[in-house]
């Protein structure tokens, strides 16, 4: 919480019953919103409560159905991304809107000069990015290539690039789902300095302990609506967690069970896939147990997944599921020998969206009996295998021929967990299992996970989600710059620790 | 004269110059399109066109740079054209680019048996003319090479300055590069990603149909059929060979006009022993040679040949 | 303006768009034909007499449209793997010069072992031009689509080569023209008397196999998985560079029949001008059929009608017959923007 708001109300930003259909879908059900100068109102929602749509209609991606958008008490011609821009509006997404091969200087002043000037001014509008810098103290290379920089700095990049426009209200997406806790308390900082001078902020976040520890006040969204609007100051984690999600959640409790022998081992692993790298990475799944991996994106979990899932070759030292060393790891031998593998991108790896429902359940396993003789596929098996999952997985589709592309996400990864689980894995890799899911499927997976445990199987649980792998982890482990700390047991961590540990610290005495 | 010895003459060094500019224009063309994120495969066809239009115009009385200048808007209506199709309706861009091609290289073939039906030796007209730079034509090797070339050449050369320029000093230009490396960006920028896409490939359709239009008024002095033969495809290759940069392709483009040049010399002095198909194939097979050396180290356009829609990730 | 996909396709849709499509293209034909002067209603009655109206215009269209079923199934096939095989053309002058090799009297086989010799012959031939550009974009990352264009102008020049050169005719009065192909190497008219040959009967019937490799097969289920998320297949587990590699064998072997069949069907000979084009042609047919076997059959009689139906307009009203080739590429892009339209639907804002 913070307290002593600066200067007097005064509204800056007003949503007047704005709404938005999809089809059947209510996006937005008359949201009704208003921004004071000077302070962060938070805009809590879980994924698919209308966050990211209202703000696209601010920004003139849609237009509403319904309603208006005042800014200064001035409307807000619809459907012109140009408008918000020229308000003064600006926004800092969640995936970072960078062109990776240019410069940083390029970046921010790519949209602020007229476009048929015969000359750009680069020494001036480099001298201007420099005293930003420095008075916000947001730390970054004006000709660095972002290709090179961390996340951390792009984001800086993408706070600059707005406050290059002169913005007088910023909007952060889920602005710290890439950050480690030690980053973004140093975000909140300079957001706390922002305010200061003048400028407003709306921060979008599904994580309660954020919104109170940023925010002055908090908008709530659940499935297109509006349900509160509080002062921060007087609420509780618990009041905020009923009104996001409409009920009380308990988290999943897993049983605590002995672990049987290792399915999965790794020993002093080596890899490397363009500029990251596995360093000796050391590694144990037991029957029965959930290992699970935290680290900032981009510190190496996605190579130790790459590698399980057969599609990355190790350079050194060993792989071995069930105690047998792996030597040509492939996708088709990982599936063969009973990993089950649930990609990090649904859309880019999991799914071939073109294809049918029925085509990307049995992909997987074309090759084997069940699904084709000489070569020649048993379409009648593999529909019968369809229908028994759509049933067992509650997918919702049209059918075993619908288009898997036009699936929600949630019933992709109904569909991807039925592929892999239907065959009794002995190890489970789940990376990133519930990213941008919703509630619902959220719960689902989570269920999945634990019932696999149950039936003895290992599981490998890749996520950047704190709280996900505390509520089902066994033990934890950290990655960090391609290296993997000790693992330790679930009772002997803490949210704090994690996060040292994620930004390097702490890593070699941890036991 | 041995092979050797070729190499110091200042025929040869002329005759690449002369080789490279039409490639040059279609280079730089080729360059502009993929740098906004579009590969346009309708190169050989639109240069064929630019080819056509510009010898027509001529033929028909207009003056030598109106020939020019209609063979530039052929070819920005041929690129409104694919970038249309292209940008907005995301269409494949293998297939309209191949699309385009077969209508350009066939609409000129049509019109000119609509304007001549029947003739036995093509028409002619009175091409460009050298035009020696004071001073300068005079110098050894480097005269002949560079300062006795007809005005078109020199064109070529101010443009690969121009379009350098452009597209590193220029805001329009950083939008075009913004737009072929992420669209996205460019867009939440307040950059209209089709409008750049689309006038990126009328400006580098434009370039394209002037390199046609040497052929017939700089190089040749009259239009007959296949002329432009494989040109355009050499182009993509000499963007690939210049990493997406206006001063490589240049010097792609003139290394490429000097072994065209010395092959043809060569064959002279070895044809009775080589065929001289093998010279002619050269151009082709160092091309290939010149994509697979390059294939490692290129930073391409990241958004190259893939459509943007708006609202999709 | 925004494109928003259709989660239902109607039927009607599926059809009509294609149909108005073609539509498109003759009014823009009409008006070019009138720039010379003669009346299109006139044109097109000729163009349709010329290509359906008798027997004979028939099977001279069946004849034409023969090569184009063998190249538009080539580029179908690679295409379904979105591996972008423009070479069409080479392959098929590859497979015309094995057929050549083999077939003019260095084999005295009997008919029934000769015509499948050199069926193979020229199948391997058209496989193995494409497998090198295959190679340098699975080993080097080589865009293939300028590999295949630049092979297609490398191999005429080598064919020219041969037929100066070593594959020349001695009898040939000077002509740079192959010998002939024996009498059992060549293949049997399908009508006694006319010019349409078996190689038809040969297209029609691969038409049918990569159309039962495309339902059925595993292979055909890997190059569809390869060509729409190359990522998604691998992680998968298939093999993509080898699905493209097998691809590419099957896709070159296709062009390679095409020459195959032209030489032992029709021409008895290999020349320079074997092919007009049939190598980029079979682009817009394999187009024009939504890349669907069966209909690449329907596609490549379309397409040939038109070909066959302007020469003979072009003898008989003195339009230009490349009014047919222009006619051709208007159909392909109109037809890729309707399909496009039948998938998505144009909202403005």
């Amino acid at each position: 919480m913070i307290d002593g708001k600066t200067g007097e109300q005064e509204t800056v930003l007003r949503f007047n019953n704005v709404s938005k259909n999809f089809g059947p879908l209510v996006a937005n059900d008359a949201i009704s919103l208003s921004l004071q100068r000077g302070e962060i109102l938070g805009l809590l929602g879980e994924n698919g409560a209308g966050k990211t749509t209202l703000m696209n209609i601010l920004f003139g991606h849609y237009v509403a159905d319904g309603g208006s958008i005042e800014v200064d008490g001035v409307a807000l011609p619809p459907g012109q991304p140009k408008a918000a821009l020229a308000q003064g509006i600006g926004m800092v997404h969640q995936h970072f809107t960078l062109a990776e091969n240019l410069t940083v200087l390029d970046n921010i002043i790519l949209g602020t000069e007229s476009l048929w000037r015969w000359r750009s001014d680069r020494t001036g509008a480099k001298a201007r990015i420099l005293a930003l810098i420095s008075s916000y103290g947001l730390k970054v290379s004006p000709d660095a290539v972002v290709a090179q920089l961390s996340v951390g700095e792009r984001q800086r990049v993408e706070i600059l690039k707005a406050l290059y426009r002169k913005v007088r209200i910023l909007i952060l997406d889920e602005p710290t789902a890439v950050l480690t806790p030690q980053e973004s308390a140093e975000l909140f900082h300079t957001l706390r300095a922002f305010v200061e001078k003048g400028l407003s902020i709306i921060f979008i976040s599904h994580k309660l302990n954020e919104i109170l520890g940023a925010c002055h006040r908090v908008a709530v969204l659940r499935g297109g609506r509006k349900v509160a609007e509080r002062d921060v100051a007087g609420v509780t984690r618990e009041d905020l967690a009923e009104l996001m999600v409409g009920r009380l959640l308990s988290p999943p409790k897993s049983a605590a069970k002995l672990p049987g022998s290792m399915v999965l081992q790794l020993k002093k692993v080596t890899a490397r896939k363009a500029v990251l790298r596995l360093n000796a990475v050391d590694l144990a799944v037991c029957e029965g147990e959930i290992v699970g991996i935290a680290g900032v994106s981009g510190n190496g979990q996605g190579l130790l997944a790459d590698l399980v899932a057969g599609t990355l070759a190790v350079k050194s030292g060993k792989v071995l599921l069930d105690g047998e060393v792996v030597t040509s790891a492939t996708p088709r031998t990982m599936v063969d020998k009973g990993v089950a593998r649930i990609p990090e991108d649904r859309h880019a790896e999991g799914l071939v969206s073109d294809m049918s429902v029925v085509e990307n359940l049995i992909a997987e396993r074309l090759h084997t009996a069940d699904f084709s003789r000489h070569g020649f596929i048993d379409w009648k098996n593999a529909e019968r295998f369809a229908a028994g999952i759509i049933a067992d997985y509650e997918v919702k589709c049209a059918g075993p021929a619908a288009r898997a592309g036009l699936l929600s996400g949630g019933n992709m990864q109904k569909l991807i967990l039925g592929r892999v689980m239907a065959h009794a894995p002995k190890l489970v890799l789940a990376n990133q299992p519930t990213r941008g899911l919703d509630v619902g499927a959220v719960a689902y997976v989570h269920e999945q996970l634990l019932a696999a445990r149950r039936r003895g199987a290992g599981i490998l649980l890749i996520s950047e989600d704190l709280d996900e792998l505390l509520a089902l982890s066994d033990r934890i482990c950290v990655m960090y710059r391609g290296s993997l700390s000790l693992a330790m047991a679930r009772t002997a961590v803490t949210i704090q620790k994690l996060g040292l540990m994620m930004a390097g610290q702490e890593l070699d005495h941890a036991a | 004269m041995q092979a050797f010895e070729i190499l110091f003459t200042a025929s040869l060094w002329a005759a690449a110059i002369r080789i490279a500019s039409p490639l040059i224009f279609g280079t730089l063309g080729e360059l502009i399109c993929e740098r906004a994120g579009v590969l346009n495969l309708g190169i050989e066809g639109i240069m064929t066109a630019g080819a056509f239009s510009g010898w027509l115009t001529v033929f028909m009385g207009g003056d030598l740079w109106l020939g020019v200048l209609v063979a530039a808007l052929v070819g920005a209506l041929l690129g409104l054209l694919h970038g249309t199709l292209v940008v907005p309706l995301g269409l494949s861009q293998h297939v309209i680019g191949i699309g385009i091609t077969l209508l350009a290289t066939s609409l000129s073939y049509y019109a000119y048996r609509l304007v001549f039906p029947a003739v036995t030796s093509p028409p002619k007209i009175e091409p460009f003319q050298v035009w020696p730079v004071p001073g300068l034509s005079g110098l050894p090797l480097v005269g002949p090479a560079l300062f006795q070339q007809t005005p078109l050449t020199y064109f070529a050369f101010v443009m690969v300055g121009v379009v350098a320029w452009v597209l590193y000093r220029t805001p329009v230009g950083l939008a075009v590069r913004t737009v072929g490396e992420n669209p996205s960006a460019a867009e939440a920028q307040g950059i209209d990603v089709i409008r750049i896409r689309i006038i990126s490939v009328m400006a580098g359709s434009a370039l394209m149909g002037i390199g046609g239009s040497f052929i017939t008024l700089s190089a040749f002095n009259s239009f007959f059929f296949e002329m432009t033969n494989g040109r355009g495809w050499i182009c993509i290759a000499l963007v690939v060979f210049g990493s997406w940069r206006p001063g490589k392709a240049l010097l792609g483009a003139i290394l490429f006009g000097f072994f065209d040049a010395y092959q043809l010399r060569l064959q002279q002095l070895a044809g009775a022993v080589i065929p001289y198909q093998i010279f002619l194939m050269m151009p082709f097979v160092l091309s290939i040679l010149a994509l697979i050396v390059m294939s490692r180290r290129v930073a391409y356009p990241r958004a190259l040949m893939v459509p943007y829609r708006r609202g999709e990730r | 303006m925004r494109l928003e996909l259709r989660e239902h396709r109607p039927l009607w849709q599926n059809l009509a768009f294609p149909v108005l499509a073609l539509a498109f293209a003759s009014v823009v034909c009409a008006f070019l034909v009138t720039l010379s002067g003669a009346s299109p209603m006139q044109v097109f009655g000729l163009m349709v007499k010329g290509a359906m109206g008798t027997q004979f215009a028939f099977l001279e269209t069946l004849t034409r449209a023969t090569p184009l079923i063998f190249t538009g199934l080539a580029a179908a096939v690679a295409f379904r793997a979105k591996l972008w095989n423009i070479g069409a053309e080479a392959q098929l002058y590859i497979g015309a010069v094995m057929t050549v090799v083999m077939g003019t009297g260095l084999l005295p086989l009997p008919s029934a072992i000769l015509i499948p010799v050199l069926m193979i012959s020229a199948i391997l031939g058209g496989a193995l031009v494409l497998s090198v550009p295959t190679f340098l974009k699975t080993r080097f990352g080589v865009d293939e689509v300028v590999t295949t264009l630049l092979l297609n102008f490398i191999v005429l020049l080598f064919v020219s080569m041969l037929l100066e050169g070593v594959l020349k005719d001695p009898m040939g009065l000077g002509w740079p023209q192959s010998r002939k192909i024996t009498a059992d190497g060549l293949l049997p008219k399908l009508v006694q008397g006319k010019r349409l040959h078996f190689g038809f009967a040969v297209a029609i019937l691969a038409a049918m196999f990569v159309w039962i490799l495309d339902r059925r097969h595993v292979l055909g289920f890997e190059m569809r998985a390869v060509g729409h998320n190359a990522k998604a297949a691998h992680f998968a587990g298939i093999a993509v560079n080898r699905v493209l590699a097998k691809t590419a064998l099957l896709s070159g072997g296709l062009a390679g029949l095409a020459g195959w069949s032209e030489v032992t069907g029709l021409k008895g000979s290999l020349t320079l001008d074997l092919s007009p084009g049939f190598g980029y042609t079979g682009i817009v047919v394999a187009m024009l059929a939504l890349l669907h076997p069966l209909g690449v059959v329907a596609a490549a009689i379309f397409v040939a009608a038109v070909f066959v139906g302007a020469d003979a307009m072009s003898r008989a009203a003195g339009v230009p017959s490349y009014i047919a080739q222009v006619m051709v590429a208007v159909s392909l892009l109109s037809i890729v923007t309707a399909i496009m339209f039948t998938r998505y639907r144009m909202r403005w804002r």
